[in-house]
């Protein structure tokens, strides 16, 4: 284990103390201890930045499961180390947040900060890992965590509603993506992502397969249309978790997963069409559903699933380079990738201040209904100033971040347009129209955030507390995010050779020549282009369609906050629930005698077909016994009393009869040369008979009516069936005897080395004793239970 | 020989299979009865039938019958016995604790 290793695991080895911290530190609220570690982590990994922006990589293997190719191997290149910075320094900035925002009393923290920290070292886990089964470990703990999380007050129903609905949909992608990783290893030899970069064949059939499968995993994490519907339902978590989890870390595992694994699958229309297609898809759907929501975090929730969009869009449109190799120029494509790394670091700042905004009006004003929002520009100035710059920057205006990369955004998808591959030709122009759509909601939900929470009337009967300005140091992570907005918005060349660059070198690495580089620089200004145009144009529709919102808030679509895929989620939990009691209930009814049909008629069908098939039915009558007329006339009498038994209509005549075939069966032995058997056989038939007539009065007597004519017909063919079958076993078995019998051994040792001329009793207690042990035992038991079974009378139901 | 047995054994396995199908608790027990004589003239048949003497070495036949079976077999009755009596023990409960004999409405107790 390296430094490297601890440090990625540290936050689950604080997760084990807090308990401890909780309980004998009172005074001092859990979070501060918490705090150090992520800033600790964030300065550490901040030392790296040096080595990855020179295009090196730092790789520390530890042995896990050497024989099954899985390792624990931590590895830091441009992209990892991105994200890494990212779990930890909003990580930080979170438990900060969250000091202020949980009360020490009134909540549960220790419970809140062992989650938190569960997730933060399972989400660095997840960036770190080189190895894909130790990634999906730490993938399904951050599934673990954040379900915990949104339930983290469980007492609260739809609290409980949410977290199901994530977990159900994360876990489902994550088996996808086990899935997918297993179908890497077989086609590659091996589990570490650096290893199958370059080794896979495109050509292979599991080629796609594993694309679907992987990418159904980095969806349904990273709330791709049509799987977005658990995110807004995570809401009813806490909002330091909505702003960690739901904005900057958890829902961009996905994005982290397809920008790592670009460098194997990229390069295929596949590849290409799901990403961006799914991405532009999404990134619409969630700018049009957010213009519906009443709720501030509902609105975020989807539009962090339209931002995921976009982002996923457009590393689905930079894969398009790969197809093309190094040595060509491809910078018209790999403008798409930047703009992703872009907007992804962007998205983070603004939408975590935007949450943390969010929480912190619906801490001082007990609501987050923008119905009764309205006018605390002046009494939260702080908030309102964050608020600003974060819907500024989200809806991409200048001078913000988010101007920028909307900006690239638009560059992407315009030079999209002019691909030449993957029937781009046909398809192209969709991406830039819907771009551009998304992009006017995006505006208009913006507005919407904004002034129906800052501007208009102050309505003092609407909120249920004094509402004034949060405390100072509530206010500290939101002011550092803003400000990161601003800085990134003024100075983007900060993070362009830092961050942007070896991040991009890791996505595309095959793009560049041997001694290329990515030289990114971001520019303000970049002349009268189409790109700018858009952009007036977003401005123009998103004011007007904001203004005329009274006109069209009565159209039903609007008035539906709940996205309609809910329904086809619930209705698909209800009917597997009903569906799978409906085929229980249709075969499990509770009753012996259907449970036996079931056990008999398979046993006649599956051995009798088995027989059939193998041609195992054969009839040679060589070495059979001479057929005599004792032998014959008795097995009429058995089958006679058999048979009365069977039809007897009083326990009198089937005891009777029954004791006939038992006594036959004596006989039988006696013909047979069975000395020993006829007599246990008699004397045992004796006392059963015996016991069969003790009980005669205590019995109850056979129901006068018999059972109706179709059961007692499928109950005849049932048990036809099972007779016809044991015979022909019984004959085919008998004549198709494949070695010699044990019986010249007995012969010839009974005498030798047991010392009895009796065979059957040398072999009972001498050959084979333990089985008369264990029968001895069986007799014991049965004495011991019969006994009980009579003398014991527990109380009555009931009493 | 081992034809018209191997005959006889699958209509005592007929019966038996028949009276377990059935509602009736006494003629379920009287079923596994019929049943296990089946299995043991099974077991004896698959044995072999061919003439032999008695497996008593004092006899000092040529030739024996096959003693394992045999040997099988008695453990086999013992068992059965036992667990027929312990069967016809709990029936007699059911029956006095249920008031019923009926298997169709024994079901346990129903969740729902």
């Amino acid at each position: 284990m390296t430094l490297l290793h601890w440090a990625t695991i540290s936050p689950l080895l604080l997760a084990i103390l807090i308990p401890f911290l909780y309980k004998y530190l009172r005074s001092v609220h859990t979070g501060w201890f918490v705090l150090a570690l992520p800033l600790v982590l964030f300065f550490y990994f901040i030392r790296f930045l040096p080595e990855t922006s020179d295009g090196g990589v730092i790789e520390q293997t530890v042995n896990w499961v050497p024989s099954l190719d899985i390792n624990f191997t931590v590895f830091i290149d441009g992209l990892s180390l991105l994200f890494a910075l990212l779990i930890t320094g909003i990580g930080s900035l979170v438990v900060l947040y969250s000091i202020y925002y949980l009360s020490k009393t009134k909540e549960q923290l220790h419970n809140f900060y062992v989650y938190l920290l569960m997730f933060m070292g399972a989400m660095l886990g997840v960036v770190l890992s080189d190895n894909l089964i130790v990634l999906y470990a730490f993938w399904e703990l951050t599934s673990l965590a954040s379900s915990l999380l949104i339930s983290y007050w469980y007492h609260r129903k739809k609290s409980t509603y949410g977290a199901q609905k994530s977990m159900l949909i994360t876990v489902f992608g994550g088996f996808a993506m086990l899935g997918g990783f297993s179908l890497l290893y077989v086609m590659t030899g091996t589990f570490s992502i650096r290893e199958i970069i370059g080794n896979v064949d495109t050509t292979s059939s599991l080629f796609i397969p594993a694309m679907l499968l992987v990418l159904l995993g980095a969806f349904t994490k990273s709330a791709q249309f049509p799987f977005h519907i658990w995110l807004p339902d995570a809401m009813e978590a806490p909002t330091p978790v909505s702003a960690y989890l739901h904005s900057a870390t958890m829902v961009k595992a996905g994005i982290y997963l397809v920008a790592r694994l670009t460098p194997v699958f990229g390069g295929v229309p596949e590849w290409f069409w799901l990403l961006s297609g799914f991405g532009i898809v999404t990134l619409f759907w969630g700018s049009l559903s957010a213009v519906r929501q009443k709720d501030l975090k509902s609105i975020l929730a989807f539009s962090t699933v339209s931002q995921l969009g976009l982002i996923m869009c457009l590393l689905g449109l930079g894969s398009a380079s790969l197809y093309f190799g190094a040595g060509t120029d491809t910078t018209m494509y790999t403008t798409a990738t930047l703009a992703a790394v872009f907007h992804l670091i962007n998205h983070a700042t603004f939408k975590g201040s935007l949450f943390m905004t969010a929480g912190i009006i619906d801490h001082e004003t007990g609501t987050r209904d923008i119905r009764k929002l309205g006018g605390l520009m002046t009494i939260m100035p702080v908030t309102f100033t964050i608020s600003l710059i974060g819907t500024a920057s989200m809806a991409g205006l200048p001078p913000f971040n988010g101007f920028l990369s909307k900006e690239m955004f638009f560059t992407g998808v315009l030079n999209a347009t002019e691909l030449e591959i993957f029937n781009m030709k046909t398809f192209g122009l969709l991406f830039p129209v819907l771009a551009w759509v998304a992009s006017i909601f995006t505006f208009v939900y913006c507005m919407i955030l904004f002034f129906k929470t800052f501007t208009g009337e102050f309505k003092k009967e609407n909120y249920d507390k004094h509402v004034h300005e949060a405390p100072f140091g509530m206010l500290i992570s939101p002011i550092v995010l803003g400000s990161l907005v601003v800085v990134f918005g003024f100075f983007p060349n900060l993070l362009s050779y830092t961050l942007i660059e070896p991040a991009m070198n890791a996505i595309l690495p095959t793009v560049l020549g041997p001694d290329e580089q990515f030289y990114v620089n971001i520019y303000h200004w970049h002349g009268f282009n189409t790109e700018l145009f858009m952009t007036i144009g977003v401005i123009l529709f998103g004011t007007f369609i904001y203004l005329m919102m009274k006109k069209w808030a009565k159209l039903e679509i609007y008035l539906r906050e709940r996205d309609p895929l809910n329904k086809v989620y619930d209705g698909s939990l209800v009917l597997l629930a009903s569906g799978s009691h409906t085929i229980t209930a249709s075969f499990m009814r509770g009753s012996i005698r259907q449970y036996l049909i079931y056990i008999f008629s398979f046993m006649v069908l599956f051995i009798g077909y088995m027989l059939f098939k193998l041609n195992a039915i054969t009839f040679t009558g060589e070495g059979s016994a001479p057929i005599t007329f004792h032998e014959t006339t008795l097995a009429l009498i058995m089958c006679i009393a058999a048979i009365t038994v069977a039809f007897a209509r009083t326990r009198l005549t089937a005891i009777i009869s029954l004791g006939a075939v038992g006594y036959s069966l004596a006989l039988f032995f006696v013909l047979f040369r069975a000395p020993d058997l006829a007599l246990t056989q008699m004397v045992i038939e004796t006392v059963s008979t015996v016991l069969f007539l003790l009980c005669f009065y205590h019995l109850p007597v056979f129901k006068e009516k018999f059972e109706k004519v179709p059961f007692r017909l499928t109950n005849l063919v049932v048990s036809i069936g099972v007779g016809a079958l044991v015979t022909i076993f019984a004959i085919s078995a008998h004549y198709s005897k494949s070695f010699e019998s044990l019986a010249s051994f007995f012969v010839d040792a009974s005498y030798k080395e047991a010392g009895g001329k009796n065979m059957v009793n040398v072999i009972l207690v001498d050959f084979r004793g333990f089985d008369t042990l264990f029968e001895i035992l069986v007799l014991g038991i049965a004495a011991v239970g019969i006994y009980s079974m009579i003398k014991l009378r527990l109380q009555k139901e009931g009493s | 020989m081992e034809i018209i047995i191997s005959i006889v054994v699958g209509i005592l396995f007929t019966v038996g299979t028949y009276l377990i199908l059935s509602k009736n608790m006494t003629r379920i027990i009287i079923g596994t009865g019929v049943l296990s004589h089946g299995v043991h003239l099974l077991l004896l048949t698959m044995g072999g039938l061919k003439k032999g003497a008695a497996p008593l070495l004092g006899q000092e036949a040529p030739f024996y019958t096959d003693p394992l079976p045999q040997a099988l077999i008695l453990t086999a009755i013992v068992i059965s016995f036992g667990v027929t009596s312990f069967f016809l023990v709990l029936a007699y409960r059911t029956y006095k604790v249920h008031g019923t004999d009926d298997m169709e409405k024994l079901r346990g107790i129903d969740h729902d």
